[in-house]
């Protein structure tokens, strides 16, 4: 049985005519027994050309380790992807159930994988959610590495991760150097995982057992936030804050007017929060309103797991208007960070030096001051700061897998360091 | 099920709830937008419930009235009053919870019934109007003072209490809570005095941060019929001087001087207790 807890950090104060309310939700699982919960899982491996050497070695290990991560029991296959994807194990278009005999022949074909062609991640994608079609009712999972940029069109790809949302949840790594985290943020975002750059392909088993493992520790399949806001009022964001970020303001089901359900995939004993911003029509000081009303659902029951209030209050009180939830301050300062990586990242490679190095500059400061220490490391690599003067200008050399590193890590936030 | 105005469990058939003492049938719709009330909140526009204590009327056989009413700025009403009779005589009690002190509303609620009740037990063992009234202030304070678990976190209200008679009217009062005299002919006359030092800041008060003051209290022979008016400062802040209000009939009265200070602002809690004198 899994227990679910939410809480609401929030300021309920806003001045006269105030209209922004912002809330961080933290929901909590915990695993009471770990249930025999059906899962189904697809181990996506790229072999196309450029995995040829010693990365496809690698691939094959930490395919090879994901499988023995696997719980007995559990439905899963092994699909390999160039320019199409292809069955690995097992032979048919279906799951194999895990146990000793189908693990083992499992990795026997999973060694015999050669790589060659080119890269379709879209195509890969809808076989994994053919496959795991078969499983309604079981929490779903794909894990999915690339090394390379994706090659099919952009069209074609936006369509498959169209068709794949809400069937399954994709974690997706990237190997080397050479692939797009703007890629593999689009199957992120689509596809409510995590996604992580392995910098040293050495490291990629361990990777593929951690994420296997953790997959392993779902209990519930889906949750959503079904959101309440009052009539006329406008919910600008909500957005997965920790432990990476991710938008959900487009993915609303409405369940009626007022109400809609935005989805956050499966669960485990594991902690998330969400940044809320809702714009209501502003009232007399005094007044009180509920500004949002949260439930944790699960769609497919309707069970209401937890819920809370977000509240605004309008007052003539400067001091208390002014005032601002720490938490809310935190991950409004991450989520800008992230921001100014992205917008100085794109513009460095648009040429637009003036903006990148502006962007840059600004994100190492706010990096520094909020102490985040590996991405201002990192960012120390890309942009340099006479410390001096405080000139800023854009390094000349920057190592691709830096540059990769810098802008994939920037969706991991930190969290709020407890009080006291 | 859960209580539309403040989201307690309720059990089905329960007239009020347990909690806030709300009735659950027919609760009025959100005035602001016409919508039902959905565990504390409108589930349309999402205005906050309102409370049992946001508007209260009461009215006594004897023609005594009261009104309380929360006011247009403040989410709580922290005042409260009690009514009551004992040997003939009408007794009230108004008080006005300190907004800055924790849990005023509980603070003048205690106030008020204590106020009330000791006022009716000494006036049957015989004692005068005027002993009665300070050893009731006296019992409200020790009631007030004892829900404080530190001088930090002290529950705190005003206090005035109306003992009235044909012959003899009594008033006692501690800070800026008022009583005003209004024959049916004449000018009105303001009977208390408020303790405070500066506007708004008080001096007297009940709780347990408060030094021993003391109960003030005056007496007077009316010579002629009239109401007694108890209320506190978010009435009279409200009225002009002198006071030359009138009614009939006393829950009316007392509605409309609720209604003229909402309708004058309305920037506190507004209280108002109406105590019509004159011989059988
Ligand atoms: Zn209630
Ligand atoms: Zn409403």
């Amino acid at each position: 049985m899994s227990d679910f807890t939410l809480q609401v950090d929030q300021h309920k104060y806003l001045p006269l005519g105030g209209r922004e309310v912002h809330a961080i939700l933290t929901v909590t699982g915990t695993v009471a027994q770990a249930p025999p919960t059906e899962a189904a899982e697809v181990i996506i491996i790229d072999t196309s050309g450029s995995m040829t050497g010693g990365k496809i070695r690698e691939a094959r290990q930490a395919a090879k380790a994901a499988v023995d991560a696997l719980r007995d029991g559990v439905e899963f296959a092994v699909i390999s992807g160039d320019t199409s994807a292809r069955m690995v194990y097992p032979r048919g278009r279906k799951l194999a159930k895990a146990g000793q005999s189908t693990r083992d022949n499992a990795k026997k074909a999973i060694d015999t994988l050669d790589a060659n062609g080119g890269t379709s991640i879209g195509q890969w994608l809808l076989l994994a959610c053919d496959l795991l079609e078969s499983r309604p009712g079981a929490i779903r999972h794909a894990l999915l590495m690339t090394d390379g940029q994706n090659n099919e069109g952009e069209e074609a790809f936006a369509r498959a991760l169209k068709q794949c949302e809400g069937r399954f949840v994709c974690d997706s790594l990237g190997v080397g150097d050479d692939w797009v985290p703007d890629e593999l943020r689009k199957v992120s975002n689509a596809l409510l995982g995590a996604f992580d750059f392995v910098r040293d392909q050495k490291d990629l088993a361990e990777f593929f057992t951690r994420i296997t493992e953790a997959s392993m520790g779902k209990t519930v399949a889906e949750l959503a936030l079904r959101v309440w806001i009052p009539k006329d009022a406008t919910l600008k964001y909500i957005r997965q804050v920790s432990p990476t970020l991710l938008d959900l303001s487009g993915k609303r089901t409405p369940v009626n007017p007022l109400t809609g359900d935005y989805p956050t995939g499966s669960w485990g004993a594991e902690e998330r929060e969400y940044h809320l911003c809702v714009e209501v029509p502003p009232a007399a000081p005094g007044q009180e309103i509920r500004a949002a009303w949260i439930k944790l659902v699960r769609p497919d029951t309707g069970d209401v797991h937890a819920s809370g209030n977000v509240l605004a209050h309008w007052t003539e009180d400067l001091a208390l208007s002014t005032r601002i939830n720490r938490k809310v301050a935190h991950y409004t300062g991450q989520a800008e960070l992230h921001e100014l990586i992205q917008e100085g990242l794109s513009a460095r490679a648009a040429g637009d030096t003036a903006t990148a190095t502006a962007r840059l500059a600004k994100a190492k400061q706010l990096a520094d001051s909020s102490g985040r220490e590996d991405t201002a490391r990192l960012l120390a690599k890309v942009v340099e700061i006479d410390p001096g003067t405080g000139t800023a200008r854009l390094r000349r050399h920057v190592e691709k897998a830096d540059e990769i590193e810098l802008d994939t890590g920037s969706t991991r936030t930190s969290q709020l360091r407890q009080e006291g | 099920m859960n209580c539309p105005a403040c989201a307690a469990p309720v059990l089905p058939g329960h007239a009020f709830c347990e909690q806030c003492g709300i009735r659950l049938e027919g609760l009025p719709p959100c005035t602001a937008c016409g919508g039902a009330f959905e565990e504390g909140y409108c589930a349309q526009c999402g205005r906050r419930a309102p409370a049992a204590s946001d508007h209260v009327e009461l009215v006594l056989d004897s023609g005594s009235a009261g009104a309380s009413d929360r006011g247009l700025r403040h989410t709580h009403n922290q005042d409260a009053m009690a009514l009551g009779e004992a040997e003939g005589l009408q007794l009230a009690v108004v008080c006005d919870g300190v907004t800055q002190s924790p849990r005023p509303e509980t603070a003048s609620t205690l106030a008020a019934q204590t106020g009330v009740t000791i006022l009716a037990e000494e006036l049957k063992a015989g004692s005068t109007q005027e002993s009665a009234t300070r050893a009731a202030c006296a019992r409200a304070a020790l009631a007030v003072a004892a829900l404080a678990t530190s001088l930090d976190d002290a529950p705190a209200c005003t206090y005035v209490s109306a003992v009235a008679g044909p012959d003899l009217v009594t008033v006692g009062w501690v800070g800026d809570s008022r009583a005003y005299w209004l024959p049916d002919d004449g000018p009105a006359v303001l009977l208390t005095d408020d303790d405070v030092a500066s506007a708004g800041v008080l001096t007297a008060w009940l709780g347990a941060d408060a030094r021993d003051a003391g109960c003030r209290a005056l007496s007077f022979v009316p010579d002629s019929p009239g109401l007694l008016m108890v209320c506190t400062d978010g009435l009279w802040g409200y009225l002009d001087e002198p006071v030359s209000f009138r009614a009939a009939v006393p829950l009316e009265g007392t509605r409309a001087l609720v209604e003229h200070a909402l309708a004058s602002g309305g920037r506190d809690n507004v209280t108002v207790v109406l105590i019509p004198v004159r011989r059988a």
